[in-house]
């Protein structure tokens, strides 16, 4: 057993909450606010698993499953994520089509959580889950495969812990073209502005929020750790490719992995603040706005 | 081979026994008890040859010009053969008792010597090696499934979908005709083994062109499809199932057989069949998300379905055309996976749909909802189902999408021609997208049937099935399991299969093989990863609350007192942002009523989606032939006397003109 | 691989991006300034493609396409929607969704067309060719596909950028006095696109295009 393979999964488990932590730091910052500690996501994860639990008579077992399920997806995804040079817990050739699909079964299992407590509200943002998956679905594909090709290596630990900064001077468009694609991608899978706001408190407007009115207690910690880890990771895979900082040694490569990690919560926030969110309709633009950067990203890595 | 012959005489025997006898309950034991029997029995060697025995014929003549019964049992025909008996095997004993419940007191024996005629003549059908004998079994399959989709011949609705049937079946099985004369009078004999080997010069791909179209439509390609949509719905749920599961895949069996009899493909045959790949992928699976009657959407899925295998098929052309055995046997390897795959969940499908009417008495879905409660077997089973046609792991759906979308990505790793990487990338997008489309569509479907509360007194009165109808859906899920828990074994087994369909040689696919079952232990151990984490997360979930309080209460409504089943979200307005993203294709009609005045009383909504290629393409095209043939009328009057005439004057005729043309 | 190739790439990506937005942006002001950077970035295209020919030739070109799409025409389109104070939404005949993918299409046309034609003198230009073309016909599109007369202008000018991208791929630019006459075509049509649209703003109170066709006889 190759215990510096666990480090990367072992990383994320542990920090993932952060993330969410720095951004609304930002997003109090643009508000002229103190915002909430930085430990506060960990605080609200104890008080959640610290509640007794309250279900509804519509539900069943499916509606106690699907955070279960979503947890483990999330973990599963952690498993295939490198950071800092460092490989991944289980790395082989196209994980990456793994990595997608085991996303979208916790998603599919939420869905129907959602759907298991007959609430119209929860309807609608399963609805709306499902819509803007699917379209975020190809973009993701299409980027990772510019990746794979890009760097000639088939599984995210090669793609990520081989590529060279040099890659920037060679081939910086399709690269940022890529990074822009996984940028709206993270957006939309991480329920973020402008595609669903996060801190909305109108249930007519909700995805992901909507999704889980329902859920309480351990449940609902469960569901908050799973977002979070899902934001871990696609940050993980853009930071990657952005800082592809090789020093040398662990510690300095582990440094610049984690400010670049900071960093881009630090622009999610800013988005956050600068943009409001998209009219539901508008937002397929968006998404289709990423499939044609991974597709042009593909037209310029294959000339 | 003989336990073959054994094994169709039992299925034949049995129909006819079932035909001969009164009881109902005989009937069904009679018929259902053979055809699993002989199943069982034709199962052993099919297996056998699909896993690589050596290749066994068998034959004698036929007093018929250019017919013999002539029979061969390769990998290929072995592997169809395998699949075929499996599903037959398990649709038969769930049919005993789903048959059983139909109201009324007609007679089964019919019912059941049709079903065992519809196994036995796809039998035929596979193992057939001479162009007469399996026309012969085409059109007896389509006949016999055309009375097994005509059951309920009561219902107008029924009636007209066994129509469309059997319109649409001849029209492919006209193709196929032609194909088969055209191809014997080249090759001067209706043998398959003097087929293969015929040069045809420039006339291989008009061919190809029409086996596409003959067995496509039996498969389902789109826009020849019109036929499923209106057959699946309509016939009895066991058969709906062996149709879908099993017979549509004789088209593809046959689009394979026929490629390899016409020898190496150039690249735009493997082009041709991703393109309507994606386009029965992508156009079938909105057309599913569209629909509001249960067995209709899972029927548009097979179109799904057969294109997601015919994007495999034809990236296993490209890389045979190309020369790279690695893209022929991840293509070829994926997409015959999925064959399997797809019989079985969709079979499980099926079957539960037909649980759901059987329990229910409705298959639209907008009138169901909260059946887990009430049929928590049939619920989880479709469940599996679902989450296995989305391509979720660690289900076997997602084992045969997986090879799939390696060999588009070989494609575009590859770029051997410009047409190669296009075709990757189209695939590897459209692929995507499918089963992003899929999974929202089964969301809809598992959720909105099982989940929540009935919204009507049917769905409130549901009640479970018995373990007759539950048993064969077990096995169906625990199978769907398997193979996803065994990737690295299936993935092995394809070898000989794959050096047939492929024709490279067996250390060069094993070699590709080894490498994809490489993957396959990876995908194994990431799904230990998550499987392990579930387990954990139960576990402590189950550790914490003990002790704690668990209360039961309303669903939060966000503070509306009084919610009603009423204001769940429906399927159409699950669907309704898809829908109207993709309006443009779809072309969905919308009915609003009474929404007058200020203070309206009553309002409602309603969403139709007609299938687009009946509509703009056949519909106008058979109008037009009625206008043309409607003149022919005077022809028919019902007199025997001039029939006679006409056919002397038509037997006179043709002596005439046949003595003219003798020198 | 040299770092001017990667400029080019920029360009092209940016010239293909704008393209796309310009396709599936429902604001008038964002259109103009969307059109406003692919004008910018197609002026750089002289500089980085001066195949044969000299640096001043290059600079010069490069400098008035520059200034007159990234600078003048701007401040000129949005200095009329200012004066005449209409809707600021584009109003397509064409939804923005099926405009976007009719965009692709175009753009996966010009790819097959032109390597079809095999023009391709310069490799490092081989993407600029086809997505100059594509950018010809999506001016086009915007032209036929929207009800605004400000949008014509914008399709007029996109039009024109695409016959610059390809004009320089094409042999490393076009006769300075050909290219300098396309430029002073746009220009004299975006001048009397907007003297036209104020006027007509002023009589009828709207610049829909598709209700001059009562002015007929």
């Amino acid at each position: 057993m190759n215990w510096a393979a666990c480090v990367p999964m072992a990383a994320g488990l542990a920090a993932a909450p952060l993330l969410t932590s720095v951004i609304n730091r930002t997003k109090a910052f643009f508000a002229g606010r103190q915002g909430p500690p930085l430990l506060q996501p960990y605080y609200d994860l104890a008080k959640l698993l610290g509640k007794g639990a309250v279900y509804s008579r519509t539900t069943t077992w499916v509606f106690r499953a699907g955070p279960v399920v979503g947890l483990a997806g999330a973990v599963g995804v952690l498993a295939l994520i490198p950071a800092a040079g460092l490989p991944a817990l289980a790395a082989f050739p196209v994980d990456w089509i793994v990595f997608a699909y085991v996303l979208s079964l916790g998603r599919f299992f939420t869905v129907l959580a959602a759907l298991d407590t007959g609430s119209a509200f929860e309807g609608m943002g399963a609805s709306r889950e499902v819509f803007f998956a699917a379209l975020a679905e190809p973009a993701l594909f299409l980027a990772l495969a510019a990746l794979a090709i890009l760097s000639r290596n088939l599984s995210l630990s090669g793609i990520l812990s081989g590529l060279q900064p040099g890659l920037w001077m060679e081939k910086g468009p399709a690269l940022a073209l890529v990074v822009g694609a996984l940028f709206v991608v993270l957006l939309a899978e991480n329920a973020r502005i402008p595609v669903d706001d996060p801190n909305t408190h109108l249930e007519l407007t909700m995805i992901h929020e909507g999704m889980v009115l329902d859920h309480c207690g351990v449940d609902l910690a469960f569901i908050q750790y799973s977002a979070g880890l899902k934001l871990w990771a696609l940050s993980a895979i853009i930071v990657s490719l952005v800082l592809p900082v090789r020093a040398g040694s662990p510690a300095l490569d582990s440094a610049a992995f984690l400010a670049g990690m900071a960093g881009l919560s630090v622009a999610v926030g800013t988005v956050e603040s600068c943009m409001a969110r998209l009219r539901l309709l508008r937002v397929p633009a968006l998404l289709l706005g990423a499939c044609a950067l991974a597709a042009l990203a593909l037209v310029l890595v294959l000339r | 081979m003989h336990l073959i012959l054994v094994s169709a005489g039992v299925i034949l025997l049995g129909g006819l026994a079932a035909l001969s006898v009164r009881s109902r309950r005989w009937a069904s034991l009679l018929g259902a008890g053979s055809a699993a029997a002989g199943s069982l029995i034709g199962l052993v060697p099919a297996l056998r040859a699909a896993l690589g025995a050596p290749p066994e014929s068998f034959g004698f003549g036929w007093p018929l010009p250019g017919a013999a019964l002539s029979l061969e049992l390769d990998p290929l025909a072995g592997f169809f053969l395998a699949v075929t008996l499996a599903l037959s095997a398990v649709t038969a004993v769930y049919g005993v008792r789903y048959l059983q419940s139909t109201p009324g007191e007609r007679s089964l024996g019919p019912a059941w010597f049709c079903f065992n005629l519809l196994v036995a003549s796809m039998m035929l059908v596979l193992l057939a090696g001479n162009g007469i004998l399996f026309l012969l079994g085409w059109e007896t399959m389509a006949l016999a499934s055309f009375f097994l989709v005509a059951f309920e011949s009561e219902k107008a609705s029924t009636r007209d979908a066994g129509w469309v049937y059997l319109v649409a079946t001849h029209l492919g099985g006209a193709f196929l005709l032609a194909l088969f004369v055209l191809f014997a009078r080249a090759a001067g004999s209706f043998e398959f083994e003097a087929w293969m080997g015929t040069t045809l010069g420039a006339s291989t791909g008009s061919f190809f062109i029409l086996a596409v179209i003959g067995f496509g439509t039996k498969a389902g390609f789109m826009p020849l499809h019109v036929w499923l949509p209106e057959a699946h719905p309509a016939a009895p749920s066991h058969v709906s199932a062996l149709m879908s599961g099993v017979m549509i895949k004789t088209g593809i069996y046959g689009l394979l057989r026929m490629s390899s009899l016409l020898g190496p493909p150039p690249a735009w045959w493997g082009g041709l069949l991703i393109g309507i790949g994606l386009s029965s992928g992508v156009l079938g699976v909105l057309f599913a998300l569209a629909q509001h009657d249960l067995k209709r959407l899972l029927a548009y899925h097979s179109v799904e379905n057969i294109g997601i295998i015919a994007l495999g098929l034809g990236l296993g052309l490209l890389g045979m055309s190309s020369g790279s055995c690695t893209l022929a046997a991840l293509g070829f390897g994926g997409g015959l996976l999925h064959v399997l795959n797809h019989a079985l969940f969709k079979g499980l499908l099926f079957l539960g749909a037909g649980s759901v009417l059987h329990g229910t008495g409705t298959r639209r879905i907008d009138d169901l909802g909260g059946l887990l409660k009430r049929m928590p077997w049939t619920g989880g089973a479709f469940l599996v189902g679902s989450a296995a046609i989305s391509g979720l792991p660690p289900l076997n759906g997602f084992i045969s999408e997986l090879l799939i979308f390696c060999a588009a990505i070989f494609c575009v790793l590859h770029p051997s021609s410009p047409g190669i990487v296009t075709a990757g990338i189209a695939a590897v997008a459209g692929l995507a997208l499918i089963g992003g489309l899929a999974a929202a569509c089964f969301a809809k479907a598992f959720g909105v049937v099982f989940l929540g509360e009935p919204r009507t007194e049917a769905a409130r009165g549901a009640h479970e099935a018995g373990p007759a109808m539950l048993i064969p859906m077990g096995a169906l899920a625990a199978s769907c399991f398997l193979i996803g828990a065994l990737p690295v074994t299936v993935v092995r087994a394809l070898g000989p299969l794959l050096n047939q369909v492929s024709g490279f040689p067996l250390p060069d696919i094993d070699r590709v093989l080894a490498e994809a079952a490489g993957i396959m232990a990876g995908v194994g151990s990431v799904i230990g990863i998550v499987l392990a984490a579930a387990a954990a997360a139960a576990g402590l979930r189950a550790w914490l609350q003990a002790g704690r309080s668990r209360e039961t209460a309303e669903t939060w409504d966000c503070g509306y007192a009084r919610p009603t089943a009423r204001m769940q979200y429906t399927a159409s307005s699950f669907a309704q942002p898809l829908i109207s993203l993709f309006s443009p294709l779809l072309r969905t009609r919308e009915r609003l009523h009474g929404r007058e005045g200020f203070f309206p009383k009553t309002a409602d909504w309603s969403t139709e989606t007609r299938d687009a290629s009946r509509e703009m393409l056949f519909e106008p095209l058979f109008n037009g032939a009625r206008q043309v043939l409607g003149r022919m009328r005077g022809f028919q009057h019902g007199q025997m006397q001039i029939y006679v005439l006409y056919v002397v004057v038509t037997l006179l005729l043709l002596l005439a003109v046949s003595l003219r043309a003798a020198p | 691989m040299n770092p001017a190739t990667n400029l080019i790439d920029t360009v092209t990506a940016i010239l293909l991006i704008t393209n796309l937005m310009l396709l599936g942006s429902g604001y008038l002001t964002s259109c103009i300034r969307y059109a406003a950077l692919q004008g910018l970035a197609v002026g750089l295209l002289p500089l980085l493609l001066h195949a044969q020919g000299s640096w001043g030739r290059a600079a010069a070109l490069a400098a008035a396409g520059m200034i007159l799409k990234g600078v003048v025409f701007p401040i000129v389109l949005t200095r009329i929607l200012r004066d005449i104070n209409v809707r600021r939404e584009v109003e397509p005949f064409v939804g923005y969704g099926t405009s976007v993918m009719a965009g692709v299409g175009m753009l996966a046309f010009s790819m097959w067309l032109t390597r079809r034609l095999s023009l391709s003198a310069v490799p490092e230009s081989a993407l600029i060719m086809p997505a100059g073309f594509a950018t010809v016909l999506i001016g086009l599109f915007l032209i036929v596909s929207r009800r605004k007369a400000v949008t014509q202008v914008l399709g007029y000018i996109v039009m024109e950028n695409g016959i610059y991208a390809f004009g320089t791929a094409l042999a490393g630019g076009v006769p300075l006095l050909v290219e300098l006459g396309v430029l002073l075509d746009a220009f004299v049509a975006v001048f009397i696109m907007s003297i036209a649209i104020y006027h007509i703003s002023r009589e009828f109170d709207h610049i829909d295009v598709d209700q001059l066709d009562r002015l007929q006889g």
